[in-house]
């Protein structure tokens, strides 16, 4: 029977403050720093201590829900999440639950069947919890505690089901990121857990509009993991559901190691977190003005830049998303493509996404490292274009501007790597050639024909590699075609 | 001695270069050593003749710390420095705020050995203004009662006008402590009465700021959003004073009040005059469910409670102030059923996190399993009320319950706090300025006597848990001796932030009745 897929993803991404959500702890980057380090009494739950809300993981929590188009409250309430466990000091993880910071946004994506709004139920903030490390050593097993993580501010984005595929939650999931990091909200660092998902995936028969029986999986910590959760659930609720079966509500876990999920718990067991409102804090108060200074300072969004370049530059998709994935890499290419420098936006794409993007791999840098300016770029691209220096002599300019920092113009002229176009001077080279290689000018006139690109790697030796390659072959196959007659 | 002196009367001989702080500090703790007996511990032994006639206020004594207060404020003296406003005042602090450096113990086995490197806000203040802590005092564990005998300290403190009683509770350590005259001044807590019931229990003043005027930051909590810190001292000018150095806007403390604090001292002799103080008849009955069948039940007041009330309304009339009667405060009967669900909700929440896993007390016998390692340690490490406040709290907080216990609290708090809204409604031709009530439906009650019974008790508080809905202040100021030779209380209510006028109109009772022991200063 075909089914279709129905996924809904809530997206954990980690606030980049400097301090913690409740407390003035300094958030590190948990892979450097010395377990424990960065805690008070405050992220550790002691007693008669109390939170308090830090102004700046409410102000990106306030870009993100803008961004998002979402409709922000003007008083939110904060609310504990009460369990036990060692990665939660208070037992309990103050968060938004009946009246969260904003809700009803909306997020376009854009996929192989074209566009898609993706509606955001929920943005809300929470703090986060410690990191646990289970060892195992022979007979004795033991778990190790980390609060540097407890308390970092998180702020949680919940789609509604809107999502119909694995490719649909891919490029939901990577634009949400994208525009996390364009707001400057998260890092988006995933090796570093900055943003985590969970999936709620159900299947219902083709045509239907209401929802079947849906399965939350947790502790999905990359895209990789998120995709195969999802097609591994997909399979699993088809196979039960082909069979005759019922879909059990459950929640599951991502077992990465293994790539599979497993049981956390069922329904029966399903976790009474008994939310009330956090009484050691007053309802968190945004006001017109505040949410009016921030959506001012909003930035070209990722999706409206990706449209525009692939308008305005008339760039392919692929084109367009590489050079709209960050801010400084569309913000060059915004500078390189501008008219008054006059080259063509598809070739300062390719030299953009090709020789600079394999520079910046190599040398391991992001596009701040980069020693060249888009000015700069823009004359060594135009020289290309004009015929000032041939396609190889351009790359190998580029490669010295990059080591000296000199200019394309001042290492074409210091180094003679000015292309020759002279047509008699051209003329000449191809009739040396020609002359020398007797042998080879008879076999091409008795029908060799591929011999004519030996002719040409022959004269281009012969001028260093600086003739214009149109003129030659225009020039070599005018002489051949005269010994012809 | 020193030590029955008021607070402000020490400062002032400090001051005056009379007497030294440590001269001071001396004596109270010579008065502590005469009349507290041993400390409260986890391992009491036998409770002996001699412990049942002495006052036990003390879990720790921190003489040395004090000792080193004390020789600060005589430097300062000396340097010609300002000492601050509660220099030289023996104080005690009501374990249930953290003291840096000291047990915290929240008179609790699972915290005994939690000694945190904070102090609490009100007790910083308190520092910095010189007053000289002796130590930590003895409560109800995690503030859950109503007599100080739950704490697992024992032996737990007796009241100092007849050890065969209870000194009332929560605060029953710092009551007893300042009506002993063991130290002029203490800090204690108010969620439902704690402050102001075993004030009147001990003839002392004690007051429950509004709710955000002083800082929670190091209090311990048990239901946050009703938790009050405030002053308990021998006169009303005392708690003033006391009142002044701890209220106001910390930034630790998001729910405290972003408002300038008054001054509570410049008006303090003002009178009554013309002020508009009510009678509500229903605070002169307990209404309370028969456990039998749920029908409510009325109980009028002991008649003795209710001529201590109107005397002083007399008293008030006579200097001037307009008597209303009938004021309607039909919501004060729901005040201890809402106060069941929403402090059992919170409290219930607040100690999720003494778990064992962190500090606090974690089971010696070896565990297996985390959740093993959970149930051993709290069940080993709170004790009976911490445990029915849990059950109970865990019980009306689930999925299923909430709508009808705690949102429904929540709904009925509301109406409380609109009792109170009316009556000071300046809108309301029969509006008052303060209600004049009981503070407690009877004097101490013996040792034993109603402890166990949780429900009892707990309605012991209606006529001051009302206040904690409302998170309005109130104050109970000595109002002279039962027929039972104990002290009374009455109580006194007010609008949101109006602590200067209730200071005013409790220090116009206490001028005119001289409730207030004075004996005079004789110079050794």
């Amino acid at each position: 029977m075909p089914y279709q897929v129905v996924i809904g993803l809530e997206v954990h991404a980690e606030l980049q403050t400097r301090s913690k959500m409740f407390c003035a702890c300094a958030v590190v980057d948990p892979t450097q720093a010395a377990p424990n380090t960065a805690v008070c009494p405050i992220c550790l739950g002691m007693p008669g201590v109390l939170p308090v809300v830090n102004q700046a993981a409410v102000e990106l929590a306030l870009r993100v829900a803008l961004a998002l188009d979402c409709q922000v409250a003007a008083s939110s309430l904060f609310a504990r999440k009460n369990y036990f466990y060692p990665d939660l000091p208070k037992g309990y993880q103050i968060s938004q639950y009946e009246q969260p910071l904003a809700v009803n946004g909306r997020l376009p994506i854009l996929t192989s069947q074209g566009e898609r709004i993706v509606r955001i139920r929920r943005v809300h903030l929470e703090e986060d919890t410690g990191k646990l490390t289970h060892i195992q050593r022979g007979a004795e097993s033991y778990s190790l505690v980390d609060l540097n993580r407890a308390g970092i501010p998180l702020l949680e984005e919940v789609s509604e089901p809107d999502l119909r595929s694995v490719e649909d939650a891919r490029t939901y999931a990577e634009g949400l990121r994208a525009l996390l990091r364009r707001v400057g909200a998260s890092s988006g660092d995933m090796e570093k857990g900055a943003i985590r998902f969970e999936a709620n995936v159900s299947l219902r028969p083709a045509g239907s509009d209401e929802l079947g029986t849906r399965v939350e999986i947790k502790n999905l910590n990359s895209f990789r993991a998120m995709e195969s959760a999802i097609r591994d659930q997909v399979a699993r609720q088809s196979a039960t559901l082909d069979a005759g079966g019922q879909v059990q509500q459950e929640t599951l876990g991502w077992d990465d190691l293994n790539n599979t999920t497993f049981s956390q718990r069922s329904k029966e067991e399903a976790h009474d977190y008994r939310y009330f409102p956090e009484p050691d804090l007053p309802p968190l108060a945004v006001d017109d003005v505040w949410q009016a200074r921030v959506r001012a300072a909003l930035p070209e969004l990722p999706h409206a830049q990706l449209q525009r370049f692939m308008t305005q530059y008339d760039l392919p998709e692929t084109d367009a998303r590489l050079l709209t994935e960050d801010a400084a890499t569309a913000a060059y290419f915004d500078h390189l493509a501008a008219p008054q420098h006059g080259i063509a936006p598809r070739a300062a794409a390719n030299w953009l996404l090709g020789e600079v993007f394999a520079w910046l791999n190599q040398t391991g840098g992001g596009m701040g490292s980069l020693p060249l300016t888009p000015a700069g770029l823009a004359e060594l691209v135009r020289l290309q274009e004009d015929g000032t220096v041939n396609l190889p002599t351009a790359k190998r300019v580029l490669a010295s501007m990059l080591e000296s920092g000199r200019g394309a113009g001042e290492i074409i002229a210091q180094e003679g790597l000015s292309q020759v176009s002279d047509g008699e001077l051209i003329a000449g080279l191809v009739h040396q050639v020609l002359d020398e290689h007797s042998h080879e000018l008879a076999a091409y006139l008795s029908g060799k024909d591929t011999l004519v690109n030996w002719f040409f790697g022959q004269v281009m030796r012969l001028a260093g590699g600086k003739a214009n390659p149109a003129v030659v072959r225009q020039e070599l196959e005018r002489q051949l075609h005269s010994k012809k007659a | 001695m020193l030590c029955d002196l008021p607070a402000h009367e020490l400062t002032r001989l400090l001051k005056a270069r009379q007497v030294s702080a440590l001269e001071i500090l001396e004596d109270s703790l010579k008065r502590i050593d005469q009349v507290d007996g041993r400390p409260g511990t986890l391992t009491p032994g036998e409770i002996t003749a001699e412990d049942q006639c002495k006052v036990h206020a003390f879990i720790t004594l921190t003489a040395e710390r004090a000792r080193a207060q004390a020789q600060a404020v005589d430097d300062k003296i000396a340097a010609g420095e300002d000492p601050g406003a509660l220099a030289g005042a023996p104080v005690t602090i009501k374990d249930i705020f953290t003291v840096a450096g000291v047990p915290s113990t929240a008179a609790s086995r699972i915290l005994a050995n939690f000694i945190a490197p904070y102090s609490a806000t009100p007790v910083v203040r308190m520092e910095q203004a010189g007053a000289l802590v002796l130590g930590k005092v003895n409560l109800d564990e995690f503030t859950y009662g109503s007599s100080t005998e739950s704490s697992a300290f024992q032996p737990s403190t007796r009241n100092p006008w007849n050890t065969e009683r209870v000194p009332g509770g929560s605060s029953g350590g710092s009551a007893a402590a300042v009506a002993a005259g063991e130290g002029a001044l203490s800090l204690g807590t108010d969620t439902a009465g704690s402050i102001r019931q075993p004030a009147a229990f001990c003839g002392v003043v004690g007051m429950k700021p509004t709710y955000g005027r002083v800082s929670r930051y190091g209090l311990i909590a048990f239901g946050s959003s009703l938790d009050c810190p405030g002053p308990l001292a021998r006169n009303v000018r005392d708690a003033a004073q006391m009142l002044q150095v701890i209220a106001g806007r910390d930034r630790r403390d998001s729910t405290s009040a972003n408002r300038p604090v008054e001054d509570y001292l410049a008006g303090l002799e003002g009178g009554v005059k013309g002020l508009r103080i009510g009678l509500s008849p229903d605070y002169f009955r307990i209404t309370f469910p028969d456990p039998a069948n749920g029908e409510y039940i009325q109980q009028p007041l002991p008649q003795e409670i209710e001529a201590a009330v109107l005397r002083a309304a007399q008293v008030y009339a006579s200097l001037g102030a307009e008597i209303v009667e009938d004021v309607p405060m039909p919501n004060t009967r729901y005040g201890i059923p809402a106060y069941f669900v929403i402090s059992r909700v919170e409290a219930a929440s607040n100690l999720h996190r003494y778990d064992g896993v962190k500090y606090g007390y974690r089971t010696p016998k070896p565990q297996t399993d985390l959740r093993q390692l959970y149930r051993a340690s709290r069940a080993e490490g709170f004790g009976r009320q911490p445990k029915l406040r849990i059950l109970m709290g865990m019980y009306v907080s689930a999925a299923q319950y909430s709508a009808q216990y705690y949102q429904r609290a929540l709904r009925v708090r509301t109406l409380i706090r609109s009792d109170f809204e009316q009556a000071f409604d300046s809108a309301n031709p029969r509006r008052i300025d303060l209600l004049l009530t009981p503070t407690t439906p009877t004097t101490a009650f013996p040792m034993g006597a109603v402890y166990g019974d949780s429900v009892l008790m707990q309605y012991a508080d209606q006529l001051t848990v009302p206040a904690n809905h409302a998170g309005t202040p109130g104050l109970s100021i000595p109002a002279g001796l039962a027929a039972d030779g104990l002290p009374l209380g009455i109580q006194l209510l007010g609008a949101d932030f109006s602590e200067a006028l209730l200071l005013r109109a409790a220090r116009a009772y206490e001028a005119a009745t001289a409730s207030q022991p004075s004996e005079g200063y004789k110079k050794k």
